[in-house]
């Protein structure tokens, strides 16, 4: 190999031939739909047979003034939130204490780890199907509860309907936390626990003073992880309260972009809801650092 | 690994009677995590729903009458092949296509590695279902895919995170071992298949599993692609009977239940055999042991 198309190239020019289905498949699945997702929101964009060749007028901020304005839209996002004040904290509290718990037990570890996984790896289908079978109107949970049975019923009621989603979310999700936050355990140096300790620590204290700010960096992941999950929130509403009822109190904008652009038809201002989406993660992303990263 | 590590917090404890305690209380955490698993099977078994707290621990009369009833109302032979063939697929792309680019991005200098790697980062906070929309205007609008296999399978050809845990395995490998390979006169080629390759056998255990779950849990994007009921996988079938035919059927929990249990087995059998591998330090630390 001469040394120019080295300089060109690379050392192992090969490195591109093996990189290379996944370099297009990133420019394929990723970057191109991001850039058409941008591109279909500044325009006029209706589905048209294959191969037809349609007008599609720029529209400039349309599609965005039109979703802004839309009530179903803000209550999708109100909604997002909802669920994202309910499901972030308890998410990262339990994580973070069933983490330091199991992360200490030496007896049963494997079936303790086990139980706390396995919602993380079954289907949401399939456990949403338990969740209606448990929350459903003769349900288990009102059998047990008696006369204190909400009226409506749970996943009917518009108040109840996105904190029994964010709840859901939480348990089905929390496993894959729990691992993030073991691996990060296992960081934290000892001599600081020990520390702690001569320093007459307890339990508690030496969590809060040395096991929270230890794995803070792994604080920050799961947040905008749990973010990142919030924001794509789709089948638990769509099955759960039976396409994001009861009058569309358990709406998601993922859930709204499906109705708008695929059920009826308007892919533009559904890209626009996508295009805000990503900015609000982002924007919750970027704040997260900053506030969990200081100091 | 994990081994020395457990008893870090116990020298923290000064009382032995505590790590009862914390152990009773992820205990009874642990059967509250899986009861509603019990409960979807026990649900699954009965013929009439008993959702009285006495029906949760029935002494008789259970019946596999609901798995006939699923299977009656929907091919749960056909879906659950539809879902192995979407899963197979994925797995397939990732794997081959994963372990090159995995193998390039820790192992080869070439003109845009760094970038390659940047992007890889950048994928993994931007989520799929945020490109839906434009993702279905590509696959089903301009290259006419919906309802078939490639349709599904395309749009997970290769997962980012296998490429991610393929490259920390093989960046974990000693470099001896590549220049001695090298001096032998190996290709490039030869040396990923003779000598990485075998090397990082677990790591190809846990893409697998790590895999798995994705597609064959996947409800949104079969469900956006596939209208044509003989292709759509099991969660998407599924999925439709609970929101569509349920209703009209005598025990609709029951045989709702009994596809759950289906759906839910393959993936929690994989899981439970090989849980040792879904830990996240065996999958950043690579192949030290």
């Amino acid at each position: 190999m001469s040394p120019a198309s080295r300089r060109v190239l690379g050392r192992q020019p090969l490195g591109i031939l093996f990189a290379a289905p996944y370099a297009i498949f990133l420019a394929a699945i990723f970057a191109y739909p991001l850039g058409l997702a941008v591109w279909i929101s500044f325009h006029d964009y209706f589905f048209a047979a294959p191969g037809a060749t349609v007008p599609r007028p720029f529209v400039g901020f349309e599609n965005y003034a039109t979703v802004l304005k839309d009530p179903d839209v803000r209550q999708s996002f109100l909604h997002v939130a909802e669920f994202l004040v309910i499901n972030v904290p308890l998410t990262v509290v339990l994580a973070l204490v069933l983490a330091t718990a199991l992360n200490s037990v030496t007896r049963f570890k494997t079936f303790l780890r086990v139980s706390y996984y396995v919602p993380y790896v079954t289907a949401s289908v399939a456990l949403v199907a338990v969740w209606l079978f448990l929350f459903s109107k003769g349900g288990m949970v009102n059998q047990i509860l008696g006369p204190l049975a909400p009226s409506p019923s749970w996943l009917v009621n518009s108040a109840l309907a996105m904190p029994i989603i964010a709840l859901f979310v939480t348990w089905k999700q929390l496993g894959f936390f729990i691992l993030l936050y073991l691996a990060a355990l296992q960081n934290v140096s000892k001599d600081l626990y020990e520390s702690a300790s001569v320093d007459g620590a307890g339990r508690v204290k030496s969590f809060m003073n040395v096991t929270v700010p230890g794995v803070r960096s792994a604080t920050t992941l799961v947040v905008i992880l749990a973010t990142i999950t919030g924001a794509n929130l789709f089948t638990e509403p769509y099955l759960l309260t039976n396409g994001g009822g009861p009058d569309g109190a358990s709406t998601s904008p993922v859930f709204v972009m499906y109705q708008k652009g695929i059920e009826q038809g308007n892919p533009d201002t559904a890209s626009a809801i996508g295009v805000i989406l990503v900015i609000c993660v982002l924007a919750i992303s970027l704040v997260n650092r900053k506030i969990l990263e200081r100091d | 690994m994990a081994s020395t590590s457990s008893n870090r917090l116990s020298t923290s404890s000064t009382r032995p009677g505590r790590k009862i305690w914390s152990t009773t209380a992820l205990f009874i955490g642990a059967l509250v995590f899986l009861f509603p698993f019990y409960y979807m099977i026990i649900g699954s078994l009965q013929k009439k729903p008993d959702t009285s707290l006495k029906g949760a621990f029935p002494t008789g009369g259970l019946t596999l009458h609901n798995y006939a009833e699923i299977n009656s109302r929907v091919d749960l032979v056909r879906s659950l092949l539809n879902s192995g063939i979407f899963t197979g697929g994925v797995l397939l792309g990732t794997v081959v296509f994963g372990v090159l680019a995995g193998y390039a991005l820790a192992r080869l200098h070439f003109r845009g590695r760094g970038t390659l790697f940047a992007v890889m980062l950048l994928v993994q906070i931007v989520p799929f279902q945020l490109l839906i929309i434009p993702i279905y205007v590509m696959i089903v609008r301009t290259y006419g895919l919906a309802d078939s296999y490639a349709g599904m399978i395309v749009p997970f050809l290769i997962n980012s995170t296998a490429v991610f845990v393929f490259r920390q395995f093989f960046l974990a490998l000693p470099d001896d071992l590549f220049s001695a390979a090298q001096l032998d006169g190996a290709g490039e080629l030869r040396i990923l298949w003779s000598v990485a390759l075998p090397l990082v056998r677990p790591a190809l255990l846990t893409v697998v599993l790590l895999t798995f779950i994705g597609p064959w849990n996947e409800f949104l994007w079969p469900f956006l692609v596939t209208k044509d009921q003989s292709l759509q996988p099991l969660a998407v079938t599924l999925a439709n009977y609970i929101s569509n035919i349920a209703g009209r059927a005598s025990n609709p929990f029951g045989a709702i239940l009994a596809g759950a249990v289906v759906l839910a087995a393959p993936a929690v059998a994989l899981f439970v055999v090989f849980q040792k591998r879904f830990t996240a330090s065996e999958i950043s630390s690579g192949v030290k042991g």
